[in-house]
């Protein structure tokens, strides 16, 4: 526990709310905590739940509808809540500076980097004209942008995301600020690109001795980066305790239970603990204690009275009625039960040689004059009730295959066949009959599910066209009944249930056709922690009862290690390394799969980044990829070899093969 | 009256079928929930309920104005019943004295003598100079003109107590209804019924006084060849109605079909599609309607053989100016729809029934046009108001309605040169200018209610 | 970019091309030239002879496509299409049914239509723009309330009430402006005020709106909290990221009204008796006098589609999203 005596911020029952209509809503209630200098503090917390409000609260920067309720935040001992507007603005930017999740769109597109910098620079320091630039650029080479002088007249369109993030935290720098609000800094990112991202913010904190509030929604970035963690439910802090106290006895019924929903390899086979039911909306809060609804350890006076805060022995504080000395995380490494067939039947999924290229068009006559090469060569096989794991980063191709198989792109060149049925070329009806086969959940529950049908007509859809159950009524029942739904969610509209539930109307939809094989984009990817578990058991229940094979496609490697059977790991458009999970997981033998599981940050107390392969630069572009192997300009093992020619796959076992010239 | 045979003009036949459609759209909307929350919305907005208010009132005026038929002749006894050549609306019935009586030429609002002066030759020689009494106006008061005032004031007092006796009941009953007095005043109704009675409220006290007062006099006066201005602005209701539905109604079908035809299928049909409406959005729209009506006329003119009674041919013109300006103005619409068709093409329900091998057809009509249907609702509406002023305009240059059916447009038209009279003339303008205004801000209040509601950014 | 620019030119051929096709089929397809004839006519005149001569006075007395009594080249010249249609390209607009020729009439009016046309359109942006920026800039206060409630009533008033009513307000009542005419050079300003001034307020509404929301979809996006978290103060954020970004769509958008505004406002010229094109194109509408509307319809074709191609070149210079992509 920190002992700094004056403590550089100080937030005191801070209450933050919504105007909604003639409705004032709460969503922060009550919050307080404290930041030394120099130290990094988490606010721990799944979506909704406040944390991000709270960063808009302390700067004052709250949406037009917000509202401050009541509380107060001291840094240095005055209270930014009663500044007034002028006085506060030299605090933003000057003495606090923020960054955002989405550098993207938090850039002003029609500004140049350096001007963007120079404005921090006049407003806090004073610096103007050749002073700035010189201070922009010494900045920009700080958060290790290559060849500033250049950036900075660029703009930020030019820039990949990791550099508009790069050059964020360089705008957040240039008021030399005390206090870096980091709302979800890397959350909008890859797992190579988070990696460099959190090194800089860490290394830059050694460096100027900065505080850090660090709000996430991801323990792997927490136990990368934090010191002291708040976690937040439903508006309110319910946890505050020190790393080592966090990571090792959680006392929180909900802390514990988010450590509990996590996927890794140590829980295959067992079911991941879920919580029941979903964050409440601000407009219905629970009485009591707000997370008594969901909680395992719920008593009668948790729902009638909300907790006072108590100290821990081991000196974190806890919002709770449940005296527990905390339930230790459990340890990693239990027996990994593989219960699934071997990959030895015959293969109901045969993917050979796929290609997906998109014309690039240029001059008078618009011709061809090159290609992107989105997906190129791929070749899987998937046997029946097995998970095959498709993992990659944004952009390399890995939803193209899914929707090439599924011909909802048509393919430029191979071959896809499932149960021996050849689909690329087929159309009209041996196609329909094909669609019987396969099916796909996608990535954004919100955008997957028409707002204007009833959930029963979705789901009948597919048995509409394709055929399906029998009698429609009794086929959604069951259905819904399958994936975990009450029977009278089939005369309701999409809009009224949560992220997680449309997700499970997706998949009823899905099953609808008694498909063998289910494409899963991302299916996770939208859903907070709690709520991707509840799917990933259900994805997981319904693969054991109906032995229906999952195409898992996703960037998320704790899933795949949870999940995943057989994984092939795609870099640009091509595999570059497949084999069982075990395989693959235990012995990578690409440089990429080994930075990538390297990337992937474990949420435990030893985390501290030591073990992550960064790797440098940018995934390229698609439409001019690197010559030879792709990935050699990034790879630390590169030689001439690989500058010139694409590297063949090579078997390693009778199940792992690998694209490189030097595997290992 | 001895009988009427009852007309159907290709417009009404349209109205019916607007108010068909009207009705279609209710029992669609109270069958769909996110429908009904949407025009909920629409429902609670005080602005937007008090504009739908005024538009209901015209509306009515203009759907009695639809119901025509043509009087029986006097017809001596046994003889075959023959019909009047001129077509009558149920409008012209009820509002029979202000079509009947009319003056000799210009006269002032509640005036009782002429605007201008006359001769008179006096039996006795010499001829004086002087204000004529108008024949209907103030006739009542049978030459006591000294009681003017008095008769004004009095018929005024009548009709505010009329409106406060019709409007009373209605606030009575909506109250009892919607819970009390408080609730309704305090706007806690589900529907903004305070804007609705408010609004009903200020439309009683301006008619009540005016039909009061028109039963005696001219209340907007009358206008060159003495016809009263008040008639001709109750006429020119139903005109600027079907312009502004009529339009919309024929260019829907095509503006839908061919936007989400084009984002939905893209290639070649988009291709076309988009050349088709580049070329007609090239054409400035003037010029465009303008060639149009020009052609229109010569083929009016070149066959008067078609039309059996010139409120026919009038009303053929009406709607051939509808189907004209249909097609200059679908483009707009139609870019909007290809627009969002090709933003929800790509979204991933769409991706999802095309993974069922569900046919383009059923995905157009089951996944896309429910989606883009708050598009076309807030188009319709928002090109309302620009259609009724676009009449106007287009009446003016000679392009519009046939110059025998009254609209604004035609008002304004002949008023053009009244305000460079000396004396001035101003009343007909007035009028029209007020009508129209009153008309057309209730349309775009109703319209920014609408939109509100529907559009899924301001939600 | 240029080979962009290129591909927009060849593309404005076919538009023309289609362009041309609509108006021919209007204007010699749905009726025939004796129809016309017989309008312009009038009842009492009509003979076969006097129609007759009425064609062949202008050239309407030629097959509609193709002649079979000329010979090579002939059979597809010496037809209506050709003479009426095709010249259309190379600018010869033929004559008007005074006998003028309508090229070179069009020329002589271009001046006085831009004269108003130029000065309503940029006082018109530089005013609406301004109003929405405030209005903007206060926004969610009574006087954005306020204004946007004028604003509605503004656009729902017609158009004609501006010109008729302004006209009798300035001209008549206060006798501060000539009420109609048009002079030489210099002293044509005191003709220009009033229509420019009426052309500026009866826009007002409808643009002032329309800006608005483009500047509070710009205030509502993530780069404005970006740089509220900078410590920079409201105006500077508003004048420097709002207004940049926001007037990019703005200033792309009236772009392609540039060149038509040389085809002049029709009331206005028309109300004001300024000899412009607008005033010109109502006196042909009401004359019936199809040779020049058939020169307007071409010539605002082509006017639009070179605003169509200026708003390209617009979009690259004021968009670095564009000019370096």
């Amino acid at each position: 526990m920190q002992t700094t005596p004056a403590p550089l911020l100080e937030v005191d029952d801070l209450r933050l709310g919504f105007q909604a209509g003639r409705q004032q809503l709460c969503a922060v209630d009550g919050v307080s905590f404290r930041i030394a200098r120099g130290e990094t503090f988490a606010l721990l917390g799944e979506s909704g739940c406040g944390k991000s409000v709270t960063a808009q609260g302390i700067l004052r920067l709250l949406p037009a509808a917000g509202r401050v309720l009541g509380g107060s935040v001291r840094y240095d001992g005055t209270d930014l809540l009663a500044l007034p507007e002028v006085a506060m603005r030299a605090y933003r930017g000057g003495k606090i500076a923020m960054i955002f999740q989405e550098p993207s769109t938090s850039l002003n597109p029609v500004l140049t980097v350096g001007q963007q910098i120079a404005e921090v620079l006049a407003r806090h320091l004073a610096l103007r004209g050749e002073a700035a630039r010189a201070r922009s650029q010494e900045l920009l080479e700080q958060v290790g942008i290559a060849d500033p002088a250049r950036r900075l007249d660029e703009y930020p369109f030019q820039l990949s995301g990791g550099m508009q993030q790069r050059v964020m935290i360089a705008i957040a720098l240039a008021g030399e600020p005390e206090l870096l609000i980091a709302d979800e800094p890397t959350t909008a990112l890859d797992v190579t690109m988070q990696a460099q991202i959190l090194d800089l913010l860490a290394q830059l904190q050694a460096e100027r001795g900065m505080a850090i509030l660090l709000i996430t929604h991801d323990l792997g970035v927490v136990a990368r980066l934090a010191q002291r963690i708040g976690v937040m439910y439903a508006g309110e802090l319910v946890e505050i305790a020190g790393r080592e106290q966090f990571f090792t006895q959680p006392a929180h019924p909900y802390t514990q239970a988010l450590f509990a929903a996590l996927p890794d390899a140590g829980r295959r086979g067992a079911p991941l603990r879920t919580i029941v039911g979903q964050v409440p909306a601000l407009s219905a809060l629970p009485p009591g204690c707000r997370f008594a609804p969901r909680c395992p350890q719920a008593m009668p006076v948790c729902r009638e009275e909300n907790p006072a805060w108590r100290v821990e022995a081991c000196g974190a504080q806890v919002r709770c009625h449940w005296q527990n000395e905390g339930e230790a995380v459990p340890a990693a490494g239990e027996s990994a039960t593989d219960d699934a067939a071997p990959a030895t039947l015959a293969p109901l999924l045969q993917i050979r040689d796929l290609a997906v290229h998109f014309p690039i068009r240029k001059g008078i006559l618009q011709r061809v004059v090159g290609q992107v090469k989105a997906v190129d060569g791929v070749s899987l096989t998937l046997a029946p009730g097995r998970t095959l794991a498709l993992v990659g980063e944004s952009g390399c191709g890995k939803t193209t295959v899914g929707k090439a198989l599924l011909q909802l792109i048509r393919p430029t060149a191979g071959s896809v066949r499932v149960n021996g049925e050849e689909w690329v070329g087929a159309r009209g009806k041996s196609l329909r009959q094909a669609r019987r086969q396969a099916q796909m959940v996608f990535q954004n529950p919100f955008a997957s599910l028409n707002p204007r049908l009833r959930v029963g007509e979705i789901i009948a859809e597919g048995m509409q066209t394709l055929g399906g159950l029998g009698e429609p009524a009794t086929a959604i029942a069951a259905l819904l009944q399958a994936v975990g739904l009450p029977a009278d969610a089939a005369g309701r509209f999409p809009h009224e249930f949560s992220g997680g539930q449309r997700q499970r109307i997706a998949i009823a939809r899905a099953l609808a056709v008694q498909p063998r094989l289910l494409v899963c984009d991302e299916p996770t990817s939208a859903l907070d922690v709690s709520v991707q578990a509840q799917i990933l058991n259900l994805l997981k229940t319904l693969q054991q009862n109906l032995g229906v094979a999952y195409l898992f496609i996703t960037h998320n490697l704790a899933v795949v290690e949870y999940l995943a059977h057989d994984i092939a790991v795609m870099y640009l458009g091509r595999i570059v390394e497949c084999g069982t999970a075990a395989e693959v997981l235990a012995a990578p033998r690409h440089p990429y799969t080994q930075a990538l599981l390297s990337a992937v940050l474990q949420p435990r107390l030893e985390e501290d980044g030591s073990g992550v392969q960064v790797l440098a630069g940018e995934i390229p572009s698609p439409a001019r990829p690197p010559a030879g192997c792709h990935f050699h300009p990034r790879c630390p093992k590169a030689t001439v070899e690989c500058r010139n020619s694409y590297p063949v796959a090579q078997p390693l076992t009778a199940t792992h093969r690998v694209n490189c010239h030097w595997p290992g | 009256m001895n009988g009427v045979q009852i007309v159907f003009l290709w417009s009404d036949a349209l109205i019916w079928l607007l108010l068909a459609a009207g009705l279609g759209l209710v029992l669609l909307v109270r069958r769909s929930p996110p429908l009904r929350a949407a025009w909920g919305k629409v429902a609670a907005s005080r602005s937007g309920m008090g504009a739908a208010t005024v538009l209901l009132a015209f509306v009515l005026v203009g759907w009695l104005d639809s119901l025509h038929y043509r009087p029986a002749l006097p017809a001596a006894e046994g003889a075959e019943i023959r019909y009047a050549i001129e077509v009558r609306s149920l409008l012209d019935a009820l509002a029979d004295p202000l079509r009947s009586r009319t003056e000799k030429t210009y006269s002032a609002p509640l005036a009782t003598h002429a605007y201008v002066k006359e001769s008179t030759e006096h039996p006795g020689g010499g001829v004086t100079r002087a204000f004529p009494p108008l024949l209907h106006g103030g006739a009542h008061l049978a030459g006591a003109y000294d009681k003017h005032a008095d008769d004004v004031a009095w018929r005024v007092a009548v009709g505010v107590l009329a409106a406060v006796l019709l409007w009373l009941p209605i606030a009575v009953w909506v109250a009892a209804r919607q819970g009390g007095w408080g609730k309704v005043w305090r706007g806690e109704t589900a529907t903004a019924w305070h804007a609705v009675l408010l609004t009903l409220g200020a439309i009683l006290l301006v008619l009540g006084p005016v039909f009061s007062l028109a039963g005696g006099y001219h209340v907007f006066g009358t206008d060159k060849v003495g016809q009263d201005v008040l008639y001709q602005v109750l006429k020119s209701v139903r005109t600027a109605l079907i312009i502004g539905l009529v339009t919309t109604l024929v260019m829907l079908p095509l503006a839908v079909l061919l936007g989400i035809v084009a984002g939905y299928f893209r290639g070649w049909a988009d291709d076309l599609i988009q050349y088709v409406y580049t070329v007609l959005n090239s054409i400035p729209s003037v010029l465009l309607i303008a060639a149009a009506v020009l052609m229109l006329q010569v083929l009016i003119d070149g066959h008067p053989e078609w039309f059996a009674t010139a409120a026919e041919r009038a009303d053929l013109r009406l709607l051939a100016l509808c189907f004209i300006l249909g097609m200059t103005s679908w483009t707009g619409l139609c870019r909007l729809l290809r627009g969002e068709t090709l933003k929800l093409r790509e979204l991933e329900y769409i991706q999802a029934a095309q993974a069922f091998g569900v046919g383009s057809g059923r995905i157009i009509s089951r996944h896309i046009l429910p989606n883009v249907m708050h598009i076309v609702i807030i188009a319709l509406v928002m090109d309302f108001s620009s259609l009724v002023l676009a009449e106007a305009v287009l009446s003016y240059v000679g392009i519009g309605v046939d110059p025998s059916m009254i609209s604004f447009g035609t008002m304004i038209n002949n008023a053009r040169m009244e305000l460079g009279r000396e004396p001035v003339v101003w009343w007909s303008l007035a009028a029209a200018f007020a009508a129209m205004f009153i008309l057309v801000l209730a349309a775009n209040l109703f319209a920014d209610a609408v939109r509100d509601a529907f559009d899924p950014r301001t939600a | 970019m240029f080979a962009y620019l290129v591909r927009r030119l060849l593309y404005a051929l076919p538009i023309l091309i289609g362009v041309n096709l609509i108006t021919f089929a209007l204007f010699f397809v749905v009726n025939t030239p004796d129809d016309m004839a017989r309008l312009q006519l009038g009842v009492k005149r009509v003979t076969p002879e006097a129609i007759a001569e009425w064609k062949a006075a202008r050239g309407y007395d030629q097959p509609l496509f193709f002649n079979p009594e000329a010979r090579g080249l002939g059979t597809v010249t010496q037809t209506i299409f050709f003479s009426k249609s095709v010249r259309l390209f190379v600018g010869d607009f033929g004559r008007a049914e005074d006998g003028r020729d309508i090229t070179r009439e069009m020329l002589n009016r271009m001046g006085p239509s831009l004269a108003i046309a130029l000065p309503t359109f940029v006082l018109g942006l530089l005013v609406t723009v301004s109003l929405a920026l405030m209005l903007a800039f206060f926004r969610a206060t009574a006087l954005d309330l306020w204004g946007v409630v004028l604003c509605v009533a503004m656009m729902s008033v017609s158009g004609l009430f501006y010109i008729i009513g302004g006209q009798y307000l300035f001209a008549k009542v206060f006798r501060l402006v000539p009420i109609s005419g048009y002079g030489v050079g210099l002293d044509a300003w005191r003709f220009l005020v009033l229509p420019v001034l009426i052309g500026v307020v009866a826009g007002i509404g409808a643009s002032t709106r329309w800006y608005r929301t483009i500047f509070l979809e710009e205030v509502g996006k993530d780069y404005v909290r970006t740089a509220r978290a900078k410590g920079l103060s409201e105006t500077w954020v508003f004048f420097r990221h709002v207004l940049k970004n926001a007037l990019i769509p703005i200033l792309t958008g009236v772009v392609v009204v540039i060149p038509s505004l040389f085809m002049g406002s029709l009331l206005t010229e028309s109300f004001f008796g300024i000899p412009g094109l607008g005033s010109y194109t109502i006196d042909a509408i009401q004359a019936q006098d199809f040779a020049v509307v058939r020169a307007m319809v071409f010539v605002g074709s082509v006017l639009y589609i070179l605003g169509l191609i200026l708003t390209d070149i617009s979009y690259t210079l004021v968009d670095p999203r564009i000019r370096f992509a």
